[in-house]
């Protein structure tokens, strides 16, 4: 992999790059186009770029499946909590109007909350299927220089 | 408070105990949060089920959002009553589950084989309770995915469970997406989603060949699910291969689910009223009811897998189901109906036997049943009692789905098709006969090390083995709950709308 440094220079100004506009999709998605699922997959391609120049092997540093197992439950669980929310304040399930004193903004906080969970649980699944598909490619062997 | 919410936590909580099941390590622990969840959601559906029958329809509004632009959820005596039986199966299984599973999945994959499990369920009691035919859609994916999961998680005990979970998927999928393009017509037409409303706004318009696609795209859909007779190839496989207590599940659950959403098309959003649905009803569903019964007994009658005959023998109650519903009267509906819920104990019961026998055998073919009728005393006489339900001996559940079949077909003059019900039920002695005949009366095969299954996986089977019992002995409950479900059906579909039908 030494000799790719073209790629590698490359890969390492783009991942930044590709990350931030995956936060700008994510949480301009209240106004504009966007949200959790669009985020979620442009900011797991950050990391499958990252994967594909350096290997799989440094990808599973960076991102290990037992840690995107646990991100996976937690985006999950974002999203029903929220929806327990609004029954434990007195609402019904997935009342937003009730998250805050004034309804225009507990839609708001509403749908981030959502949409956050959505774009959580979407990336940490889009890695996890990579490195999954990847590992049974490959055999289980380290990179195939 | 929580009986106010109780038709959605019903759902939701099911669904939040799945990612615990992904976060805890230990399969007791997800066993036990999985436990937890089945015996919340079999005790919410009873007292749903009552408050139905006492107080009228239940209607809950997601994110306070009024019907129909929000999601309601919609529970009358219809699809509280299946509800009912998806969580009993349900609790039943997960309770079962334990060491079946312990035995049949990978120690590391068991928590997420409870998660997918959970996923399986909530996504059936979601089908099953809400009112808005594109949020069914959305439930339906969640349990249809998580059950081709389930299937595939049978490679562990046989590779070929990979090509029949691929298999399901492939025809699963096409039938979901049929829905959804029947379902994209009708909103085209009346661009609402909410079903009730959705069945207002479509009448007068039975002219139209716009309703005429839709009616046809979403019955075929929903018919593959079903497995009804020229659709049903991807289920023997799919239930043969994965592991016993997903069989059991399936095979009592999702089916009858699949059979709710037609009864929910057929008479809730469309109607017999319209000349193209009863045209359906009796060139389409009669013929096709009556092969499938016939078609698949006698399949069944050659197989040497005795999960795969109880496969076949579930293809043709999906024809006794269309039976009932092609008489198009309150009778037959309530017919279906009432068999919905036994063929769902008794076959439940039957898969949960064979499972016993896999845990201790590690095969369920024909040869391997030998002699294990002294081996085995319990489950097998649950296997027996289950068997003779299904052939439809008085004093079982079965006989009383037949007896209310034959009489709907006698209501409606149709004698032929009342000594064809009998004809069916003839098949099934001889195929279970073939099963009980090795249990009892053939020897034993080499090894005597077998014994009797450990109690807790009796002890939850004998659960549905009883109830086969009692309410085949005093079958009042059942009656009259499948009668008030095919009522509120066949005969008010539209009571209790929103007053407010639209801008």
């Amino acid at each position: 992999m030494k000799h790719h440094i073209i790629l590698r220079i490359g890969a390492k100004l783009l991942i930044p790059l590709i990350m931030l506009l995956a936060l700008y999709v994510q949480f301009h998605g209240d106004y504009g186009p966007g949200g959790g699922f669009q985020a979620g997959v442009i900011f797991a391609s950050a990391f499958i770029l990252y994967g594909l120049v350096f290997g799989l092997g440094e990808l599973r540093r960076v991102a290990p499946l037992p840690i995107l197992m646990k991100l996976m439950a937690a985006g999950w669980l974002i999203y029903i909590g929220t929806g327990y929310l609004g029954l434990a304040l007195g609402g019904m399930y997935l009342d937003y109007n009730i998250l805050s004193s004034d309804p225009v903004a507990g839609q708001h906080l509403g749908i981030f909350l959502i949409e956050l969970a959505v774009g959580i649980t979407v990336a940490s699944t889009m890695l996890a299927i990579y490195q999954c598909f990847n590992a049974h490619q490959s055999g289980e062997m380290t990179e195939n220089e | 408070m929580i009986l106010q919410h109780l038709a959605i936590l019903q759902v939701m909580l099911p669904l939040l105990a799945a990612p615990l099941c992904v976060l805890s390590r230990s399969p007791l622990l997800a066993w036990g949060i999985a436990a937890l969840a089945g015996l919340f959601a079999l005790a919410g559906s009873f007292i749903l089920f009552a408050q139905v029958l006492n107080a009228g329809v239940i209607s809950y509004h997601i994110g306070n959002w009024a019907p129909p632009w929000g999601i309601e959820f919609r529970l009358d005596a219809a699809n509280s009553f299946v509800l009912v039986v998806v969580s009993l199966v349900g609790a039943v299984c997960i309770l079962y589950g334990r060491r079946s599973i312990e035995r049949e999945i990978p120690e590391d994959d068991q928590p997420l084989f409870y998660t997918m499990l959970l996923l399986c369920f909530a996504g059936m009691l979601g089908v099953t309770s809400t009112g808005d035919a594109f949020n069914l859609f959305v439930f339906l994916e969640i349990f249809s995915l998580s059950s081709y999961v389930l299937v595939a998680m049978g490679a562990e005990r046989d590779r070929r469970a990979l090509t029949a979970a691929f298999t399901y998927l492939l025809l699963g999928t096409i039938g979901a997406t049929f829905y959804v393009i029947g379902l994209g017509f009708v909103y085209a037409l009346t661009g609402t989603l909410n079903m009730a409303d959705m069945a207002v706004r479509i009448t007068g318009m039975a002219g139209s060949g716009t309703l005429r696609v839709a009616f046809a795209f979403m019955i075929i859909g929903m018919g593959l699910k079903l497995a009804i007779f020229p659709m049903h190839l991807w289920l023997p496989n799919a239930y043969a291969f994965a592991p016993s207590i997903v069989t059991a599940l399936l095979a009592g659950t999702a089916t009858k689910v699949a059979l709710y959403v037609l009864l929910r098309i057929l008479f809730t959003i469309f109607s017999p009223a319209y000349p193209f649905e009863s045209q359906t009803l009796q060139y389409l569903f009669l013929p096709l009811g009556l092969a499938g019964v016939f078609v698949a007994s006698i399949v069944a009658l050659f197989q040497q897998d005795v999960k795969r005959v109880l496969a076949w023998s579930s293809i043709a109650q999906s024809g006794y189901f269309l039976l009932g519903v092609s008489f198009a009267s309150v009778g037959g509906l309530m017919a279906s109906i009432v068999h919905l819920f036994n063929h769902a104990i008794m076959k439940s019961g039957l898969f949960l036997a064979v499972g016993c026998v896999v845990y201790r055998t590690g095969s369920c073919s024909i040869a391997s049943f030998r002699g294990l009728g002294h081996k085995m005393p319990w489950t097998m006489a649950a296997f027996v009692i289950g068997g003779l339900s299904m052939i439809g001996i008085p004093a079982t559940i079965g006989f009383t789905s037949k007896w209310y079949l034959i009489l709907a077909a006698l209501e409606r003059g149709w004698w032929p098709v009342a000594i064809a019900i009998v004809a069916g039920s003839l098949l099934a002695l001889f195929y279970f006969g073939r099963i009980i005949e090795a249990a009892y009366l053939q020897p034993s095969t080499d090894d005597s090390t077998i014994t009797e299954a450990p109690l807790s996986m009796l002890a939850p089977m004998w659960m549905l083995t009883i109830s086969c019992l009692a309410l085949g002995i005093d079958s009042e409950l059942t009656v009259s709950a499948a009668r008030a479900a095919a009522e509120a059906l066949f005969l008010d579909p539209h009571a209790g709308l929103p007053a407010h039908t639209g801008p």
